[in-house]
């Protein structure tokens, strides 16, 4: 177990994608304090930032306000990542095993690109969650990612398999120009979701105002959602499945790509 | 001083073909060995420094006839995949070395010590519109190390194309002078001529002899022989740099081979070849013609020309040729880029994989090869992959070995797709380049064909840009990529394997002779067309840092 305490926030973002099990598995604690971040062009050590104890794990703890760190578990394949307080951008982005905790907020671009693991945000995430970077054709390959309060714009763009579940609202484009994989929404989402969706699922547990571009095909509980309710029941999240309670309105689209993308919004019997 | 000893030196400019002798340098140039005159160990004595060569190669610095480095389009490739730029070779910053990015389209610090890093000492820039040739100033100063000469785009500048129209020879050859002064570049370029003139109808030029968009009478062949003739007339030491019709599209060896015919009687330089040597009438059918496009090539040898090889993987296609970057996007369905440089050109960009899976593909790779081999003299044809369309420059060194090693390029051609080996004639080949031949076609060849007296050997007055390798191949297995020793100037820019800086380098322009009366004829045309004033349209001579002004033949001689 390696612990790390930030000492104080950094004045500009911190690059530190040295945050990573992979990293720090094989390394002493003198090691560790040697490896370098970036503190905009400067190089510095980590333990400039960081008072560093233990060695030899790949089971790190970040304590303080880390929202100014970036990069941390970057490109991951393994261990454990703790954080007690806010992580900063780019948290667990290409990572492909492995798990991330974080008890605060994520920012933007958390797991973006990933293809594997899990990372599971206690409060808010910013923008770009298991988005595609600028100019990439795919975004998340695989994993999950799990955030317990609200998210920004354009979550899951250009995602290709994987789960994404986010219990507080989203902002505008979720699921844009999304390929494959899932998106769960538990409190709905703003303007545009699914623009541009080509294939993959949104599932909506509350109402969400729609393109015009997405067409209305259906009323029932897909066979599929049992199995992905109790993949997230595992993880504390609920999925209601059960035709007693209500059922999913389908809509396909974005017609205007056209896509084959499938948007369910849960409406409770009765509603 | 500077001494190079012991290295076996590759010179075919001066018929030096791998003799071990030693190489002087002073004053950034070759200097005579001075031991021949006064005895071995009185220079080597004064010699500031020597650089032991033994068991190396010695190599005048390559010379890179076409490629696309900096200015407007480049940059916007640049912008349109940031994806390939975040996987891209890093050069962080250094007391001797500015940041960069490598990848598909390297940044302009990390352009210059990616082709110093290769071995290559001076690059020409092969399509500068003149309304952006501010720009491309400003770039190639920041594209440290190499020399560099530029190349005007002309053959749809819509001023140029009227008066060819009217046949005013003339008048439009004072307009092309005074837009080569105005855009301060060493030589003209064409690029699918009328075809991007064409493209802002939305149509293009694919038949040589016919009128085209918004042309009564005026075709592709005339413009064609219309700037050979201009600019053998102004005499510019490097002929017309011509990018051919029908570029890429199925079938287009019969309009390459009408082009040379149209050519005849003048200098040109045939730009990447290799995209102008298909045959077939579809994607189905698509096949080399490489034999046909070398054996009229072989007879016209008033022609130079540059493979434009492709390498499977990544690349980046940027060219002035709207019309057929729009047919690509259409093909791969991801992204473009369109630019309209208002009455002088326009510009497409589509990233692009090349993939050994595609029959198309696999084609392309192979034409560029059996150009470089079918085409007799080493002498007319040049190593590219015009930069960044087929491939990326720092991958030459991986042509070099496709080139030199027969069994290792029939290898690679056994693992094409079946379909594809039945569409070339790659796997029959057997020629296999010689060291002095890759010397020829990577360095010699080209400064010859720039014009550029002072580049491309190794004998006394040159400049002193000299790469040195290893004799045999390095851990990735290539022969050239890792130059132990670069000198730029006489300045040694490369020192074991690692590039060390080295200062800025130099702009080779020409001033050719125009009436200046021309400027009151262009003025209001220009003040009508156009959406800057014209008196900000020249670059101003004091823009580049490092001008060198190459003096042009008189008539007499």
């Amino acid at each position: 177990m390696i612990t790390l305490t930030l000492k104080e926030q950094p004045s500009v973002p911190l690059e530190a994608e040295v945050l990573s099990p992979d990293v720090t598995a094989e390394l002493s604690n003198a090691a560790i304090r040697a490896l370098p971040v970036y503190l905009g062009k400067r190089q510095r050590r980590v333990e400039d930032f960081f008072d560093v104890d233990g060695a030899s794990s790949d089971q790190i703890t970040i304590k303080g306000d880390a929202s100014r760190v970036k990069w941390i578990g970057r490109a991951m394949t393994r261990g454990q990542i703790t954080v007690t307080g806010n992580a900063g951008m780019h948290l667990g982005a290409y990572m492909s095993g492995g798990a991330i905790d974080v008890s605060g907020n994520g920012s933007d671009w958390v797991g973006a690109e990933m293809s594997g693991g899990l990372i599971r945000i206690g409060g808010n995430a910013g923008g770009q969650i298991g988005a595609a970077y600028r100019g990439s054709n795919t975004g998340m390959r695989d994993g999950t990612i799990l955030v317990g309060g609200g998210a920004g714009l354009e979550v899951g763009m250009r995602m290709k398999r994987g789960i994404i579940a986010v219990r507080g609202p989203v902002r505008d484009f979720a699921g844009l120009q999304m390929r494959g994989g899932t998106i769960v929404l538990g409190s709905g989402a703003e303007l545009r979701t699914g623009a541009w969706m080509m294939r993959g699922t949104i599932i909506s547990l509350r109402h969400l105002p729609l393109m015009p571009t997405f067409l209305y095909s259906a009323t029932y509980v897909p066979g599929f959602l049992r199995i992905c309710s109790a993949y997230l029941d595992r993880l504390g999240f609920t999925l209601p499945c059960d035709e007693q309670e209500g059922a999913y309105r389908r809509y396909t689209g974005d017609t205007s790509v056209p896509g084959k993308g499938e948007i369910l919004i849960w409406v409770p019997r009765g509603a | 001083m500077l001494r190079i000893t012991g290295g076996k030196v590759y010179d075919p400019a001066n018929n030096v073909n791998g003799v071990i002798k030693d190489i002087c340098i002073d004053g950034g140039r070759i200097v005579a060995a001075a031991d021949e005159s006064l005895g071995a160990e009185a220079p080597r004595a004064k010699a500031a420094r020597a650089i032991d060569a033994s068991g190396m190669l010695v190599f005048p610095g390559g010379v890179d006839v076409h490629t696309h480095v900096a200015g407007g389009a480049l940059n916007f490739a640049r912008g349109l995949v940031p994806e390939n730029q975040r996987a891209a070779r890093k050069f962080l910053h250094s007391k001797d070395r500015r940041a960069g990015l490598g990848g598909m389209t390297p940044t302009t610090f990390a352009t210059g010590y990616l082709y110093a890093g290769m071995g290559w000492t001076t690059v020409n820039e092969a399509a500068v519109p003149v309304l952006t040739a501010k720009h491309t100033h400003e770039e190639l100063h920041d594209t440290p190390i190499v020399d560099k000469s530029a190349l005007l785009l002309m053959a749809n500048n819509e001023m140029v194309l009227d008066l060819l129209e009217a046949g005013e020879g003339e008048r439009a050859r004072h307009v092309v002078a005074w837009l080569i002064w105005a855009a301060k570049v060493y030589g003209v370029k064409a690029v699918n001529p009328g075809g991007v003139a064409a493209w802002k109808w939305g149509k293009n030029a694919s038949a040589l002899h016919e009128t085209f968009e918004g042309y009564t009478s005026l075709t592709p062949a005339k413009i064609i022989a219309g700037l050979a003739q201009i600019v053998d007339e102004l005499r510019l030491p490097h002929p017309l740099h011509l990018h051919c019709n029908n570029l890429g599209v199925p079938g287009n060896v019969a309009t390459t081979v009408e082009t040379m015919k149209v050519l005849e009687g003048r200098r040109a330089h045939l730009a990447h070849l290799q995209f102008h040597a298909y045959g077939g009438d579809g994607w189905s059918n698509m096949h080399s013609e490489a034999a046909a496009v070398a054996e009229a090539f072989n007879r016209h040898t008033n022609l130079t020309c540059d493979a434009g090889a492709v390498l499977f993987g990544d690349a980046v296609t940027i060219t002035a040729d709207g019309p057929w970057q729009h047919l690509l996007y259409q093909l791969t369905g991801r992204k473009w880029g369109n630019l309209d440089v208002e009455n002088e050109t326009g510009c497409g960009i589509v990233p692009y994989v090349y993939k050994d899976r595609s029959l198309v593909n696999a084609v392309q790779w192979a034409v560029g090869l059996e150009l470089m081999l079918l085409i007799t003299d080493p002498w007319r044809v040049f190593l590219t992959t015009d930069h960044p369309n087929g491939g990326c420059f720092w991958r030459y060194p991986e042509i070099v070995q496709l080139l030199m090693d027969v069994e290792f390029r029939k290898e690679q051609v056994r693992r094409l797709p079946e379909a594809a080996q039945k569409r070339i004639v790659l796997g029959d080949l057997d020629r296999k380049y010689s060291l002095s031949e890759i010397a020829i076609i990577t360095s010699a060849g080209p400064a010859r064909a720039l014009g550029m007296a002072n580049k491309g050997h190794l004998g006394v007055g040159a400049d002193a840009d000299v790469a040195i390798y290893p004799e045999h191949p390095d851990e990735d297995g290539f022969l050239f990529s890792y130059p132990r020793y670069v000198l730029k100037g006489g300045e040694i820019v490369v020192e074991e394997g690692d590039v060390i800086g080295g200062s800025e380098g130099r702009e080779f322009i020409v001033r050719p002779e125009y009436d200046a009366a021309i400027e009151a004829y262009i003025r209001p045309l220009f003040q009508q067309a156009y959406t800057i004033s014209f008196d900000n349209y020249p670059v101003a001579l004091e823009r580049l840092r490092h001008p060198e002004q190459v003096n042009l033949p008189t008539k007499s001689a």
